[in-house]
């Protein structure tokens, strides 16, 4: 396996619960993940500098915080059910954005209801997890990761498999497993 | 008693939480994701939820004073504190929280509000059990208790080590849709 760099990915969570926001953020850094957690989807827009003017910054998934900053995002995983906006708001306001729309974004909620998981999915959303999200689950997450600091190494690497492809194939359940797969 | 003998009680204590329903496999997620960085990982995610489930119990209380009660925001409160509950793994609560969404989707009044009384009542006594076993444990000192390696395919523990009867979290439930 290349892990050429020994790069942290950052990783925004987004969740109004306090209880899942420490629970996701121990899951996260326990995957040496850095992260970023807030309790709302405007939170989540402000600091990827959706709110307010348009960004300039030719270099996605680089957003400029302001001037003298700029945060990487190399991911973000999502509590669907918020007050407000809700995780299928955010995910689609992701992929609206030229800026962010690669962004792999995961989507997590504590009702199994096949219907809004396939939505989910068509919309672009990498991953389904059910809640209480577990270590297993933040595993599957590195694939992801991986693809997307390649996809931003190489900018003409023709590695889209979103949308379509993602909800039609059979095999890829987006819960946890029964299979005892040894970790 | 001498050390061995506390560490034994400890694992007696909390096997008996899995064995009479108080806890589920999610509480041996947070055992698991207890490490040197973050020693106290579980008792911390325990207290957080003790204090901030006041205000969602709280919340609920008032909600059942109103009438006529307005069924739609109780089970929204009830699917916060659900999911607060079921992060910890504590599985008579969150027992008592699917219950009472069911009579929210019902419509039924009475039954929301014995439901809760049930509730509050499993929620009381979840935490003054925890409290007790993680005031033994720290008694108990540091151990496997206290900071678990990672796990294993260990399916018969060795009882020295004092993992009385730990279910090995990958064996997980099916889920199909």
């Amino acid at each position: 396996m290349g892990m050429a760099t020994e790069a942290q990915f950052h990783v925004l969570a987004v969740d109004d619960s306090l209880i899942d926001r420490k629970l996701i953020e121990k899951l996260l850094k326990t995957s040496s993940y850095q992260v970023t957690a807030v309790d709302s989807v405007s939170k989540a827009l402000e600091f990827l500098g959706l709110l307010g003017a348009e960004q300039k910054d030719p270099n996605p998934p680089f957003v400029s915080q302001n001037r003298n900053q700029e945060i990487e995002v190399n991911m973000i995983i999502t509590d669907y059910c918020m007050p407000g906006l809700t995780g299928y708001d955010l995910l689609r306001k992701i992929k609206e954005s030229t800026y962010l729309k690669d962004i792999p974004v995961v989507i997590m909620s504590s009702e199994n209801v096949p219907s809004r998981i396939n939505r989910c999915l068509e919309e672009g959303a990498e991953e389904f997890f059910l809640k209480p999200v577990q270590l297993s689950d933040v595993n599957k997450l590195r694939p992801h990761l991986m693809k997307g600091k390649a996809k931003e190494d190489e900018p003409n690497n023709n590695n889209k498999r979103k949308g379509m492809e993602e909800c039609l194939s059979p095999d890829r359940t987006r819960t946890r497993y029964s299979d005892m797969e040894v970790i | 008693m001498d050390r061995n003998q506390v560490h034994r009680q400890v694992a007696l204590m909390r096997q008996s939480f899995f064995d009479q329903g108080f806890l589920d496999e999610q509480f041996i997620q947070l055992e698991e994701l207890q490490d040197e960085a973050n020693p106290n990982f579980v008792e911390e995610v325990v207290t957080l939820y003790y204090r901030d489930s006041t205000r969602l119990i709280l919340n609920i209380e008032q909600a059942l004073e109103k009438s006529p009660l307005d069924f739609n925001k109780l089970d929204c409160h009830m699917h916060q504190f659900k999911g607060s509950s079921s992060s910890i793994g504590a599985k008579k609560v969150k027992s008592e929280c699917t219950q009472f969404r069911e009579y929210c989707k019902a419509g039924n009044g009475e039954g929301c509000m014995r439901t809760f009384q049930q509730l509050k009542k499993e929620y009381a006594i979840l935490k003054k059990k925890l409290e007790t076993y993680f005031q033994m444990a720290r008694q108990a000192g540091p151990k496997e208790i206290a900071c678990r390696p990672k796990p294993k395919l260990d399916i018969c523990p060795d009882l020295e080590k004092n993992y009385v009867g730990w279910i090995p979290s990958r064996f997980r439930y099916t889920f199909s849709f």
